[in-house]
């Protein structure tokens, strides 16, 4: 444990890095913050000033793929100055302590840093059978989970998993997990969905958290607006393609390989909210857009649950049958047209055979 | 659709058909409220109906048995029938109203989160987090319309029929 005076800027010198790299981290938050010019310098003030920002980490139910994409961030400092900001506390998986070594941590940072550290939690508590699900340290995650939030400042939720549910969530959910505002309910959470979540999204966080000592404006849904604002679809840059009509119809077809727009193929990008097209994955590289497959919607709620990646429309169980919303429509629409076709006809005839009754009526007084 | 895409704006031209008969849709819709505010009674008839009435049932009954050759005599009034007006109601009215809502809360996600649109109307957001799913009902609300004005349509040709005298069969 350092002291509460250590700040961000004296740890990662000790650690080697030049003040140089430290400035061009500064500047490439701000930008990726959606800043102005002098944010870079107040970022920097604020890290070379403030007490480091403590931050506890949690692993509930999941994957740790959170964890692997933020160590693949693009710039080589966001990931070895927040490790180290991150791990110098708690991390079970990256840190170097174990045990009850580990766990003293935990309640130490506590107890010091009573409502001024932030609690990331990567995964969820699984709730059925009282928790037994996810056992951590001994103890259902869900205590360890509602025990450190109990004394946090605010809550990051890593992930889909943390926001939504993700997979483990997924219908039928045996285990009963639950995303983290299902179960603490009296702090503020952040929500950083994705599965993972951006690299640069999670560290900018962070940083932005640090630097002005509050939480970013949230959008309706709990995610941070500067990354969460915008769909992946209005800024794909296969956008025009998407305007112009150009549709890739197979996956080996001629405008595959020319690389048109991928709605027809299910992509996800229209509704969903990420920052993945501007930002991408591993330090840049890439996308599922770039790499010719639709987007999967990984970031938005029940993405598990809203039928085939490969398709726009959520399949609809109530009917019995998995069917989607145009299947069912033209199903009802062909029974109606037929039904009033049925009536009609009848109508019809019952027309001409009442024709008889009429015709007396009518021949009588000619 | 060859060529490049700065020539082509083919699925913009369709959105932008889409996007404006869903604005004439909208302004439409809210003069017949007007409308309904202002007409007389029958004007009001799709948006109120007495359904806690005994009167209303027993009417609904007679057309329902109009319609399927029961009786020779519909119920002669003037304005929508009751059986029509249930179904104006909850095929039309509602419709209407739930395809209006939810199709100016996703054209609120591409204008923008600080559009008026999703500041009006991303509160549907909130019932559905995931917009794909508001997506596929704003699919269905299509589809139930389509329904509707097949019987619609349907109905209103045959009543012209039978009432003046076959002209048409």
């Amino acid at each position: 444990m350092s002291g509460a005076t250590e700040t961000f800027y004296s740890v990662i010198r000790r650690q080697g890095m030049t003040r140089r790299s430290f400035h061009k981290f500064c500047s490439l938050t701000a930008a990726s913050l959606g800043l102005g010019p002098l944010a870079a310098s107040s970022i920097a003030n604020a890290l070379e000033t403030k007490p480091r920002l403590p931050v506890i980490w949690l692993h509930g139910l999941e994957c740790t793929c959170c964890s692997e994409s933020f160590i693949r961030s693009a710039h080589p400092l966001i990931k070895d100055a927040l490790l180290s900001m991150i791990s110098l506390d708690y991390d079970d998986t990256i840190m170097a302590a174990a045990g009850h070594q580990a766990e003293a941590i935990l309640e130490e940072t506590r107890a010091k840093y009573k409502g001024r550290y932030v609690l990331a939690v990567e995964g969820n508590p699984p709730l059925n059978e009282g928790g037994m699900f996810c056992i951590d340290g001994g103890k259902p995650f869900v205590e360890k989970l509602r025990s450190m939030a109990e004394e946090s400042m605010a809550i990051i939720a890593w992930g889909t998993c943390a926001s939504w549910g993700c997979v483990q969530a997924a219908k039928p959910n045996p285990t009963g997990a639950a995303p983290i505002d299902k179960v603490i309910t009296n702090k503020p959470i952040i929500k950083v969905p994705g599965c993972p979540p951006i690299a640069e999204v999670m560290s900018g966080l962070v940083t932005f958290i640090t630097t002005f000592g509050k939480l970013p404006e949230l959008d309706r849904q709990g995610r941070p607006s500067m990354f969460y604002s915008e769909r992946i679809h209005d800024k794909c840059y296969r956008r025009s393609h998407f305007d112009a009509g150009q549709f890739v119809e197979e996956w080996d077809d001629e405008y595959a390989r020319k690389g048109y727009c991928l709605y027809k193929m299910g992509c996800k990008g229209p509704t969903t909210y990420n920052a993945s097209s501007a930002l991408r994955w591993n330090g840049g590289v890439s996308f599922p857009i770039q790499s010719g497959h639709g987007g999967f919607g990984c970031s938005e709620d029940g993405f598990w649950d809203k039928g085939s990646f490969y398709d726009r429309l959520t399949t609809i169980k109530q009917f019995g049958i998995e069917e989607n919303a145009d299947q069912i429509g033209m199903a009802a629409a062909g029974v109606v047209g037929l039904t009033v076709a049925a009536h009609a006809a009848i109508t019809a005839v019952k027309r001409m055979t009442h024709k008889p009754d009429r015709a007396p009526h009518k021949s009588k007084p000619s | 659709m060859s060529g490049e895409a700065s020539g082509n704006f083919l699925f913009g031209y369709i959105r932008f058909a889409h996007f404006s008969a869903g604005y004439v849709l909208s302004i439409g819709f809210l003069l017949r409220i007007y409308w309904a505010l202002i007409g007389n009674a029958r004007a009001m008839q799709i948006f109120w109906v007495p359904l806690w009435r005994k009167c209303f049932w027993r009417e609904v009954y007679h057309e329902i048995r109009w319609y399927a050759f029961l009786t020779v005599e519909s119920e002669r009034s003037i304005g929508h029938n009751r059986l029509a007006q249930l179904a104006m109601f909850f095929m039309f009215t509602q419709t209407i109203t739930f395809m209006v809502i939810t199709g100016f809360a996703l054209y609120g996600q591409g204008a923008g989160t600080d559009s008026w649109q999703y500041k009006l109307f991303g509160w549907v957001f909130s019932i559905w987090p995931n917009s794909q799913d508001v997506h596929t009902w704003h699919h269905l609300g299509l589809w139930v319309i389509v329904a509707f004005a097949l019987v619609h349509i349907y109905a209103v040709v045959r009543e012209d029929a039978c009432r003046a005298g076959a002209s048409l069969l």
